[in-house]
């Protein structure tokens, strides 16, 4: 059931980025040509993709991730009239608190994750529960660029390109029952290498757990990400796989996923039992309803300079109303927070 | 003037870290946020600046040295002038210089409204920092000076608020606080001075 749907965020590439970022024409035939030499060396395909972004890190990416970027929907959904957050901000600004409190913790620690061999478990209310190797986990589903704005809870935003496929096409595959009504997500608890699960005097209770209604993790937007700019995901940013939901507020896309549950009930969710008057089950971006301590009408996108601060205003679901604000439909979205 | 040079270097410290920071801003060392960054750093070096000041009474007493209190003024005004940068970035970088929505915050938020009392205490300690103040309040000044106290209290409030999930970092400041406070005690502090003639005297 993959509805695609016109949007109004959605606009011609050529649109979505300044030239800057792109490289010039010249120099991608030339990338394209020496990525034609290069594709001829068994597992080195993935190099020429990594140019298709300015100043892109290039990882080690393992064999199935090389294998499914050549059949890759490139720009599949777009943002209309927004810059890429550069490769570098958006990995080394980061929210993931296995593996510390501060924003450069994650790339300063993440390279102790070990992500192969990574498996997932599929359990609860679902017709095929298992423990499914990642490899074979992705293997049904193409690749899709989705570029998404992100906004955090903490009032800074990015826009980045994500390369994964719907969350809707793997909860098909698994066939959820008909008590199924909502999605749980777990990451990994793994203290001798997520430093932060080591700290004292973290409030969290590892796992970080996360959850959506069902409809919600079938709407088209929400997709499981193994990558991004044109590469598979950095540890930081949530290897080997996470969830993104764009209309949710970041801490709602949950990183480094080790189990997906189908449950009855709503299940409860890290920030949310942490802090219950803050973080709300729902936490649709949503600039009238305050953070208790901030506000949610503004935003910083970031690089937001100090001789340049770029201050923006927030918008309803992220500028995603048209496509999920009838998942709300008669909510009290006040309450549900 | 007493200890000149000692009063020079920590003149300079003070400058020294703002200083810097700007320069790594400029070049862009601070990443995408720098201005939430900046904000940061000057409220943990305004609350830093602070827990030294308040040690150098307990220095004196340990170690009979008065060059720990000829010091202590230029150290708070340091605690001031970083709160004030702290505030400044606050209005820039997050309000986005939007004062209706100050407005907002000042009666909504508990952490703005701890932390913007605990500036008028600071404003108040500032103006009142000269020799001038001192002649004219008289006995009256020192009651009014112990407002850094409260200062203290309120400044880890204020830094506690904002703590998101780990505690780590706050309980450093806040032990470290409740210590100098601890020394504060007159029978602690009597003991501290016996410690210190007794020092005193080996020497």
């Amino acid at each position: 059931m993959l509805i695609k749907l016109p949007r109004s965020s959605e606009c011609k590439a050529s649109e979505i980025t300044p030239e800057g970022i792109y490289l010039s024409r010249r120099t991608l035939l030339g990338g394209s040509l020496a990525g034609l030499t290069l594709g001829a060396l068994p597992g080195r395909a993935g190099a020429a993709e990594v140019s298709r972004y300015a100043d892109v890190q290039a990882g080690a990416a393992p064999a199935w991730f090389t294998d499914k970027l050549a059949a890759t929907r490139w720009q599949a959904v777009t943002v209309k009239g927004e810059a890429i957050t550069p490769f570098k901000d958006a990995t080394h600004y980061n929210n993931f608190y296995e593996f510390g409190p501060d924003k450069g913790d994650p790339a300063a620690n993440g390279d102790s994750l070990k992500t192969e061999p990574w498996s997932i478990v599929v359990d609860g209310e679902v017709g095929k529960p298992g423990r499914y190797a990642l490899e074979d986990f992705v293997k049904p589903y193409q690749l899709e660029e989705r570029i998404y704005r992100l906004r955090c809870v903490e009032a800074w935003s990015m826009v980045i390109p994500w390369l994964g496929f719907p969350l809707a096409q793997v909860l098909q595959q698994v066939e959820p029952t008909s008590r199924a009504r909502y999605v749980r997500f777990e990451t990994l608890k793994d203290p001798q290498h997520m430093p932060g699960q080591r700290s004292g005097f973290a409030l969290i209770d590892w796992p970080y757990r996360e959850g959506l209604r069902l409809d919600e993790a079938m709407h088209p937007l929400a997709i499981l990400a193994v990558g991004m700019y044109g590469r598979e995901l950095p540890n930081q940013n949530g290897a080997p796989l996470r969830l993104v939901v764009p209309w949710k507020y970041g801490f709602k896309s949950i990183k480094s996923i080790v189990r997906i549950s189908l449950v009855a009930e709503q299940p409860g969710t890290t920030w949310e039992g942490l802090a219950p008057d803050e973080y709300g089950f729902y936490a649709n971006v949503n600039p009238e309803v305050d953070h208790p301590r901030w506000t949610q009408a503004r935003e910083r996108r970031l690089p937001s300079g100090l001789f340049s601060p770029n201050v923006r205003e927030t918008q309803m679901f992220n500028g995603y109303a048209d496509e999920v604000a009838s998942l709300y439909t008669g909510l009290d979205l006040r309450k549900n927070y | 003037m007493r200890y000149p040079w000692f009063r020079l270097a920590i003149f300079i410290v003070g400058c020294v870290f703002p200083a810097w920071w700007l320069y790594e801003a400029a070049m862009n060392l601070l990443g995408p946020d720098p201005g939430k960054i900046m904000m940061d750093r000057l409220g943990l070096g305004a609350l830093t600046f602070l827990l030294v000041t308040l040690s150098m009474t307990p220095l004196q007493k340990l170690t009979g040295w008065s060059g720990w209190i000829v010091v202590r003024r230029q150290l708070g005004l340091w605690v001031f002038a970083y709160i004030v940068l702290h505030i400044l970035c606050y209005l820039f970088f997050i309000l986005g210089l939007d004062w209706g929505q100050l407005a907002v915050e000042l009666r909504k938020r508990p952490y703005i409204i701890v932390g913007a009392l605990g500036f008028l205490c600071l404003l108040a300690l500032a103006v009142t920092s000269n020799r001038y103040s001192q002649r004219r309040l008289g006995a009256r000044w020192k009651k009014l000076h112990r407002l850094v106290y409260l200062v203290l209290g309120l400044g880890l409030l204020h830094f506690l608020w904002i703590v998101r999930s780990d505690l780590r970092e706050w309980a450093v400041y806040a032990f470290i606080g409740t210590l100098l406070m601890v020394l504060r005690i007159p029978a602690v502090g009597r003991g501290l001075s016996r410690v210190g003639r007794k020092q005193g005297r080996a020497v």
